[in-house]
């Protein structure tokens, strides 16, 4: 597409009269959101439920005025515009296909809606929603009905209908969660691969990190309304600005330590794990990826053995320490360290020993759950 | 073995149909092969429980009776008139209904109140509304007077006049259940289609025909199924309006034919009646058949 279609949101702001009788308040589902979508670019929404990642979604499409802020498509601004005139395609959750449809009708659909100049031949109709359909590979299902077709073959003629009027923007909300697990890792690639062959900025929306890490150019990890953090994938899984985001990005997720910065070394327990230059003493959260634990008999983190599982691709230790947040400590080592393992005593109950890969290691403000930078420096 | 056997055999399916299985084999299946053969015996007299011979005589003497025509006539009139004007009127009150927000439980309240209300209250409301008496000319009247369209007697005048008080009285009547059935069907509709429909910019009345309608065409397809059932049994509105002599007042419909046959004053004829009843049955089983054939191509699933 050669027009530039960055998606631009400004202080928008999206507020619900609360259905609670007693307190008759406002519900704050977006709060001051400013955020720029590059062209061209797939973006994942990123948060739990309830966190305002659908409303900003229905904000995008129109189908929610926003309370205030502006939404600027390529310079334009549509804030006013009802969702029709903002070139959008939109595919629901749970796909909003016309049951008494069969495919073919409903990806015409939006096509039959155009009037006056916009008016197209039945041929040209016809010739647009086949291309349609051969981009997400369903023109053999064209005259079947929805309910005849499998999930994942729904999502497609979803997405079908949603491309077939070339759209400036494409929606997606939640569009893997009614799928099972292996049709999901599938259709994850499907989406990246439509996206990349059509050109169109994409926005999904979705509550699952995995799904969002995987095929995203860029996440937007969202709370109670508020853009926590927005940046490349790796790049927010690498650095976190915050407990939450933290906590939210990873599987298995983040160990968390109650611990201790006192003279330049974070302690978690008795253990001083590593030093971090000139930071004043305070209390902190000590977060540690599940991959930036090393065993080694000389490491500085003691804990006790629960359990070993072997996953093929990698084992996980998993242990348990007085200061963790989590009932368990999940290591995850590569299997090439397997062998040093296995001479070890591995049983349950005998202490272990962890050294900490420092930039996977990191600290947050025990009050304010920010971040907190330093010096990566080993021990 | 003996308990696989019994499992297999389905009997224990059987055992929880034989109930329902045994009701309406007494009171629906024995009475209408009863009337059945009752139809065919001539001159049937209940009394004596004799009869002269069996053929067709009893079809022949009812087909030939010009009340029996003016029965046929009136119910067909009926059917024709009320049952799409009533499913129409319902829907579009029912549309209209579904997309207020304020007031709407109170609306629903008023035009369900008709369905609670008592049937001879309802009919006593519109003898007072339609009726011409020796002291006023009812109250319609005096609207038409307005117009300056002179007064018309509703109840005892003209054919046509007593058809539209029937006809009026008949869609006034059924056309609560209708609302009720349409308001709730029209409300378990999936607003995600219609946010969907809005999204691809879909005019109101492209919404309606396209994606409303196909959706909820299996409920209007009961009501229309249902509706000319019941209105093929008309009898006691027409009672409440017209009175008890229905055929001088030229307002009969058949249940009230077969009435007059066997108590009426010119009653006392089971066999006549019988074989008006079973006319009747064969022309709500083939209406009924129709328009299952007409559902099943055109109701959406």
């Amino acid at each position: 597409m050669d027009i530039d279609m960055e998606v631009v949101l400004q202080n928008l702001t999206k507020k619900f009269p609360s259905r609670d009788r007693k307190n008759r308040g406002e519900v704050i589902a977006v709060n001051d959101f400013t955020f720029k979508i590059p062209d061209g670019k797939l973006i994942g929404l990123l948060g739990p439920s309830g966190c305002g990642k659908s409303t900003t979604l229905n904000l995008i499409s129109g189908l929610e005025k926003p309370t205030s802020g502006r939404i600027f498509f390529g310079g334009d601004d549509v804030t006013e515009l009802p969702p029709e005139n903002r070139g959008i395609g939109l595919v629901f959750q749970n796909y909003a296909l016309y049951p008494h449809l069969t495919v073919e009708q409903n990806i015409l659909f939006p096509l039959q809606n155009l009037k006056g100049k916009d008016k197209l031949s039945k041929e040209v109709m016809l010739e647009k929603a086949r291309e349609a359909a051969k981009m997400v590979q369903i023109d053999e299902l064209m005259d079947r009905k929805p309910s005849q077709l499998s999930g994942g073959q729904q999502q497609r003629v979803a997405i079908a209908r949603a491309l077939v009027k070339m759209p400036k923007v494409l929606l997606l909300d939640e569009p893997l969660s009614n799928l099972d697990a292996r049709l999901r890792l599938q259709t994850r690639e499907e989406i990246r691969r439509i996206q990349r062959e059509t050109g169109i900025t994409t926005i999904f929306v979705t509550h699952d990190q995995e799904e969002a890490m995987s095929i995203s150019d860029l996440i937007v990890v969202m709370k109670e309304g508020v853009a926590l953090q927005i940046g490349k994938p790796q790049e927010v899984y690498d650095s976190p600005a915050n407990l939450f985001v933290a906590k939210f990005l990873g599987t298995p997720p983040i160990n968390l330590f109650h611990g201790q910065v006192k003279a330049g070394r974070i302690y978690i327990g008795e253990n001083a794990v590593m030093d971090v230059g000139d930071i004043s003493d305070r209390e902190v959260y000590v977060g540690v990826r599940p991959e930036g634990f090393l065993p080694s008999e000389e490491g500085a983190l003691c804990c006790k053995l629960k359990g070993i599982e072997v996953m093929g691709r990698d084992i996980s230790i998993v242990s348990e320490n007085p200061a963790s947040l989590n009932p368990t400590v999940r290591a995850i080592i590569g299997t090439e360290n397997k062998l040093n393992l296995e001479q070890e005593a591995l049983e349950e109950g005998n202490e272990v020993r962890f050294s900490l890969i420092p930039h996977k290691v990191f600290l947050f403000d025990r009050e304010t759950e920010e971040r907190i930078q330093f010096e990566e420096s080993g021990l | 073995m003996i308990r696989k056997k019994f499992r297999d055999s389905g009997l224990k399916g059987w055992l929880y149909l034989l109930p329902a299985i045994l009701f309406l084999g007494a009171f629906m299946v024995y009475p209408l092969i009863d009337v059945f053969i009752y139809s065919f015996e001539e001159g049937y007299n209940s009394a004596s429980q004799t009869y002269f011979g069996i053929g067709s005589y009893n079809y022949s003497y009812v087909l030939h009776d010009p009340y029996f025509l003016q029965a046929v006539k009136n119910t067909f009139l009926l059917v024709i008139i009320t049952v799409p004007l009533s499913t129409g009127i319902a829907l579009l009150i029912s549309v209209g209904l579904n997309s207020i927000k304020s007031l709407r439980n109170l609306f629903q309240t008023v035009y369900f109140l008709p369905y609670v209300t008592n049937t001879l209250a309802v009919g006593l409301v519109f003898m007072i509304l339609f009726k011409k008496t020796a002291y006023s000319d009812g109250f319609i009247n005096l609207i038409l007077h307005w117009f300056g369209a002179g007064p018309v007697d509703f109840i005892d005048g003209p054919y046509w006049a007593k058809m539209f008080v029937l006809c009026f009285y008949t869609i006034w009547v059924v056309m609560p259940f209708k609302i009720l059935i349409l308001t709730s069907a029209l409300a378990s509709v999936n607003q995600e289609y219609y946010r969907a429909a809005r999204v691809d910019g879909t005019s109101g009345f492209r919404i309606f025909m396209r994606i409303t309608l196909p959706m909820i065409s299996p409920m209007i397809f009961y009501l229309v199924i249902t509706g000319f059932i019941g209105a093929f049994k008309a009898y006691s509105d027409v009672v409440a309006l017209f009175g008890t002599d229905l055929n001088a007042a030229q307002m009969n419909t058949i249940v009230g034919y077969v009435y007059d046959m066997l108590y009426g004053d010119s009653g006392g004829y089971p066999s006549y009646a019988s074989a008006a009843a079973i006319l009747l049955f064969a022309i709500v089983l083939t209406i009924t058949c129709i328009n299952l054939l007409i559902s099943r191509k055109s109701v959406q699933d």
